[in-house]
């Protein structure tokens, strides 16, 4: 059985190791592969301020983007792309609370320049390379066709 | 208790209390706004709920954290707390930051970032206090006669719980980036240090509760925290799947965050066998309780619901669900609520020399709350699986699929109930021991 030396010698050492090997794998993620995935030079100050926007107004206390955030609204990663600009500038710059199937969001009523910069924003996320995220629905062609 | 100054911990709890008091209030408040009756929302709508309840849950469990550290350090080290008075300043200046902090975000004064909401000049003063508060435990252990394992790795969770706040400063244009170093904080503080200021604070209850020799709980001390960090710093993969890094983190953190569940299960095999094969029958029953509990709900709620979609196929589908939530109430219960309730129930009896040692209402507490989060997982569990197929699988549309499920968060409040009245008797319990007493002084 282990004493508690060697104990202390498996906590230390493991740990060591793995965060040396975690710091490397992040420095190579960061440097060398996302700026590959995520289309930087894309990052203009339209989508710099979209961003700001997003934060500012804790849009990820009820909606995601990346998966991330709250679950009380829908995902907004493939947003543009599911609804087109017209949907998102016109809930974004609703003075009344825009509420899809009765669930109510903040009312906004964001300029139409912010509402641009939003716009900016989810697009540029919508092109980031997420290794398959979010899934293609399997049924979806036999599903709400109308 | 042996030490005078091991008296601040009480405030410490009695915040802790507060704060979740409020935490359950703004969940209930969540729990509606699900349910279709979102009546608050000109008031508080569903972010600022949102961003209240998980920042209380950080704060109070931090207080206790705080407060158990209060507690232990004087009695590990041998020696009184260096400044009794700097550690209530340090008190008073964590309700205040965090008072603040919930009031702003009523106000749409906020970082909007999940989890680290608390807005930058904010941020500043939380480093200071934890650095004041750090300050303080290191300058006890410096000076006391003894360094134990047990509050070398209370400390040393502690120490690196302050340092990894700081990269969740840094501002980044790109949310990928963002996102990045957001986890630094908040998956390494969960599924890294906090497990080691969790295993630190277990390891003394066991020493204390089951008269286990020290030398044997602290080697297996050594291989719990050591099993957290081989699986969890690289575990941190699970949540660099689908944000825009490289695909190798699928395969590494496929691996890892697979393994994380050995920690618990390590924790909660270490404190059963260490109960089974202590002599020494505490009579603190209701203590021995939450010990236990602690060790086994979370191997269960971060563990093993952990485990169950984590893995890069599942996940792809379940990443952005209600299947979060499921997995996240029972994991920060289990894990960190619950260690808190442990210390507290241990304390209370030393602090105030009153011997409440099984009560009626505490085992009432005990059984009401953890039922009742039981409840509240699976109702998660099932919402969430229900809109996983009806979402992502069937591709029906977000709002539709949020109808179909609303049903499922009424059970959710029901057993929100329960789990409140648990709470609720456990606090009542903590009124009921009084303020700690000089004469509780062990000679």
């Amino acid at each position: 059985m282990l004493s508690k030396s060697q104990a202390r010698t498996f906590f230390l050492g493991g740990t060591i190791l793995t965060f040396v090997v975690f710091l490397g794998l992040s420095w190579h993620s960061l440097s060398q592969e996302v700026p590959k995935q995520t289309n930087p030079e894309k990052l203009t100050s339209q989508v710099i301020h979209g961003k700001e926007l997003w934060e500012s107004n804790n849009c990820m206390g009820c909606h995601s983007v990346f998966g991330e955030g709250a679950y009380y609204a829908p995902e907004l990663t493939k947003v543009v792309e599911r609804r087109g600009d017209a949907y998102i500038k016109a809930a974004l710059m609703s003075k009344q609370s825009w509420a899809p199937r009765g669930r109510k969001m903040v009312a906004y009523g964001f300029s139409e320049q912010d509402a641009n910069d939003l716009l900016e924003f989810f697009k540029w996320v919508g092109n980031v390379d997420l290794n398959g995220f979010p899934a293609k629905p399997t049924y979806q062609s036999t599903i709400n066709t109308k | 208790m042996k030490y005078k100054s091991q008296q601040i911990a009480y405030w410490f709890f009695g915040l802790s209390m507060l704060l979740l008091t409020l935490q359950i209030v703004y969940g209930f408040i969540m729990g509606f706004a699900h349910m279709g009756f979102d009546t608050l929302h000109e008031v508080i709508p569903f972010n600022t709920a949102r961003a209240v309840h998980t920042n209380l849950l950080v704060v109070w469990l931090l207080s206790g954290f705080m407060g158990a550290a209060y507690y232990i350090i004087p009695e590990e080290a041998e020696y009184e707390l260096v400044n009794v008075k700097l550690a209530y300043i340090q008190l008073i200046s964590l309700a205040l930051v965090g008072v603040v902090a919930i009031i702003g975000y009523h106000f749409n004064y906020w970082e909007g970032r999940k989890f680290l909401e608390i807005p930058r000049p904010l941020d500043w003063l939380v480093v200071i206090n934890v650095l004041t508060f750090l300050g303080l435990i290191l300058m006890t252990l410096y000076k006391g006669k003894k360094r134990t394992t047990t509050s070398l790795v209370l400390t040393m969770g502690l120490v690196f719980a302050a340092l990894l706040y700081l990269p969740g400063m840094i501002w980044f244009d790109n949310q990928t980036t963002d996102s990045f170093f957001r986890w630094w904080v908040v998956h390494l503080w969960v599924e890294g240090v906090w497990e080691l200021i969790m295993g630190g604070i277990l390891a003394y209850l066991l020493i204390k509760i089951t008269g286990v020799d020290r030398e044997v709980i602290e080697k297996w001390l050594y291989i719990i925290v050591g099993l957290t960090f081989i699986s969890g710093i690289l575990g941190t993969g699970h949540h660099y799947y689908y944000i825009g890094t490289p695909r190798y983190w699928l395969i590494i953190g496929g691996i890892f965050s697979a393994m994380e569940p050995l920690a618990f299960l390590g924790m909660a095999l270490f404190a059963i066998a260490m109960y089974r094969k202590g002599e020494k029958k505490h009579p603190n029953k209701i203590a021995l309780n939450w010990t236990l509990g602690t060790a086994i709900v979370s191997f269960v709620g971060a563990g093993l619901l952990g485990l169950a979609h984590t893995l890069p196929g599942v996940n792809l589908y379940t990443h952005g669900t209600l299947v979060t939530a499921m997995h996240g109430h029972l994991a920060f219960w289990g894990a960190y609520g619950m260690i808190v309730f442990a210390f507290i129930s241990y304390a209370m009896p030393n602090l105030t020399g009153r011997k409440l040692f099984d009560t009626t209402n505490g085992q009432f507490a005990f059984w009401l709350s953890n039922i009742g989060m039981l409840g509240m997982t699976v109702a998660f569990g099932v919402a969430g699986v229900a809109q996983v197929y009806m979402e992502r699988i069937m591709g029906m549309e977000f709002g539709i699929v949020q109808k179909e499920i609303q049903v499922h968060f009424f059970v959710l409040v029901c057993c929100a109930t329960m789990f409140a009245t648990g709470v609720i008797l456990y606090i009542y319990e903590f009124i009921k021991y009084g303020k700690p007493n000089i004469e509780a002084l062990e000679a």
